[in-house]
């Protein structure tokens, strides 16, 4: 699909983010860790010192004025959440600390109360550590038992795999839309069904595809979906949960506290009704009032616009690497994000981070947090570039140049 | 030569370049002619657990000094540059004055942040760890 974003449409999206203008190591800066977390348009930034500086007050109990507008603005985030993502009840937004947070709520909540001994649990060799460690907990826990579906070498799900593994034993589900580490876009709608026909709950860890993919719970049928505003345009310390309403309704409060209550005694407690059963404790309400800003940026332009230009970009810079003598493309995935993890003959990634640095290009290096992804590829790490809706051409060029540097530096 | 000479000739050494990416150009290139770990120092004991790439430490006294073994994984280029720096400046030095060295050589090349922060590969563990080595052979002899 072609963009509609022109290149100096793209002049003006980067005038929107301050933090692009600047030079690191005196070179101009190149951002491509998108990945990790994009920067924050400058609506998002005024929006948050627009609370503080006129709105700041507790929300939801206030009697008085800021308090109410408070309490309105963090409640039309909700409402901006729900229509952001199709889900049916505005009380299945919960918000949460990030994904990692969501993750660990419904395995400490949901995974607790329903989950057995012998019950299986299925992930698949794509997650993040965050969609990993919670539910190794949980079986440690209760004697469940975690499964992993296998990927092929180009970072592709194996769903023949995936459909044996299921049985009447799979009580839960849990996979990454996207790969933070490849950009593998996995074919999250097929896994809901499949799990959906053995009776299985499912979660879909939404990190990366949230800015990415036009999301739509409903259509999806996931059972519940977690992301993280920071890799959306907006602030850090902010994600969102979403589940469906019954299963949310079922499940046990996750933290004690304010605002998760209906009335307490010494003698017993009971519990506020969804959201707020979810949200105990004074929120995050600056970081929630900020992420209805940074999705109306996003809509501003248009998600599907977006999705088109970063498109380009990655497949401009994937032919571009591809050019390079000595550097390997991991992860070549059908469906991708724009994500490129490469490696380079006889050089430590570490090492081409670090000189692309000097550069003052931005890139990721590591196991991107997917130990078990970079032992099943048989590398220690790679060097990630992710691409956002205010990259260019040119930068990914000097991406190019830059190892290329790099490798004559190293020869 | 002092530990505060050395890291003095090796400022010398770097004011040479203007240009960072030139200084890391010549850390490359230091690290190309460290010397291979002699087998019996290449551990899981002595390995440096740290961030990103594989890094040894091998320590031996000899006479009244210290002397240092290290390595990277082949491809680790500026941890071996690195590693070779601080061979340099604090091999065969006394534990003591091991113990006590403030290196400020490491801001002056550039790499301030490589070696002392989570980037560094190991880097600031490695040099934690030689202190520990001069604190802990210095410490009989007091």
């Amino acid at each position: 699909m072609q963009s509609v974003l022109s290149p100096i449409d793209i002049q003006r999206v980067r005038q929107d983010f301050p933090i692009l203008d600047q030079l690191v190591n005196g070179k101009p800066l190149v951002y491509l860790d998108n990945a990790a977390t994009n920067q924050k348009p400058v609506s998002v930034l005024n929006a948050l010192a627009h609370y503080y500086e006129h709105d700041n007050a507790n929300i939801h109990r206030g009697i008085h004025t800021l308090a109410e507008r408070a309490t309105h603005d963090f409640e039309l985030t909700r409402q901006k959440v729900q229509s952001f993502l199709n889900a049916q009840h505005v009380e299945e937004v919960i918000f949460t600390y990030g994904t990692t947070d969501g993750i660990n709520l419904v395995a400490q909540t949901y995974g607790r109360k329903f989950l057995n001994e012998g019950d299986e649990i299925i992930i698949s060799t794509l997650e993040h550590h965050s969609n990993i460690v919670p539910w190794q907990m949980l079986c440690e826990e209760k004697g469940c038992v975690l499964k992993v579906i296998p990927i092929d070498d180009n970072g592709d799900l194996l769903i023949d795999e995936y459909e044996k593994m299921l049985s009447e034993r799979t009580k839960f589900v849990s996979v990454v839309h996207v790969s933070n580490a490849l950009g593998t876009i996995n074919p999250v709608k097929t896994i809901v069904d499949l799990a959906h026909r053995v009776g299985a709950v499912v979660l879909i860890d939404g990190a990366q595809a949230s800015s990415h993919i036009t999301l739509d719970v409903q259509a999806l049928d996931c059972d519940f979906y977690v992301f993280s505003a920071h890799k959306l345009y907006g602030p850090t310390g902010m994600g969102v949960l979403y589940g469906k309403k019954a299963l949310l309704d079922a499940m046990p409060p996750y933290r004690g506290g304010g605002e998760m209550i209906k009335e307490v005694t010494f003698e017993k407690t009971t519990y506020n009704e969804l959201p707020y059963k979810f949200e105990a404790g004074t929120p995050n309400i600056a970081d929630v009032i900020a992420v209805r800003t940074a999705i109306e940026y996003m809509e501003s332009l248009g998600k599907e616009n977006m999705a088109a230009y970063e498109g380009e970009l990655l497949d401009y810079a994937t032919a571009q690497l591809a050019d390079v003598p000595g550097l390997r493309i991991v992860g070549q995935a059908k469906e991708k994000i724009s994500v490129v993890s490469f490696v380079l003959d006889g050089i430590h990634h570490q090492d081409t981070g670090v000189i692309l640095d000097q550069m003052g290009i931005a890139v990721r290096t590591g196991h991107h947090c997917t130990q078990p992804l970079m032992r099943r590829l048989g590398i220690a790490g790679t060097t990630r570039a992710s691409f956002a809706v205010y990259n260019t051409k040119d930068e990914i060029d000097r991406l190019v140049q830059g190892i290329r540097r790099v490798q004559t530096m190293m020869a | 030569m002092t530990i505060n000479e050395k890291q003095d000739e090796i400022i010398e050494e770097f004011d040479l370049f203007d240009d960072q990416l030139d200084k890391t150009q010549y850390i490359i290139d230091l690290g190309k002619k460290l010397p291979p770990m002699p087998e019996q120092y290449l551990t899981d004991e002595n390995r440096i657990m740290g961030c990103q790439s594989k890094v040894w430490l091998g320590a031996e006294i000899q006479g009244d000094t210290l002397h240092f073994y290290g390595d990277a994984e082949p491809t680790a280029q500026i941890s071996k540059g690195l590693i070779s720096l601080l061979i340099r400046v604090l091999s065969d030095e006394k534990p003591e004055n091991i113990a006590q060295a403030d290196l400020y050589f490491i801001d002056r090349v550039g790499m301030g942040s490589l070696v002392t922060s989570r980037r560094a590969g190991g880097l600031a563990s490695m040099l934690q760890r030689m202190k520990e080595y001069g604190r802990e052979y210095a410490a009989p002899a007091q």
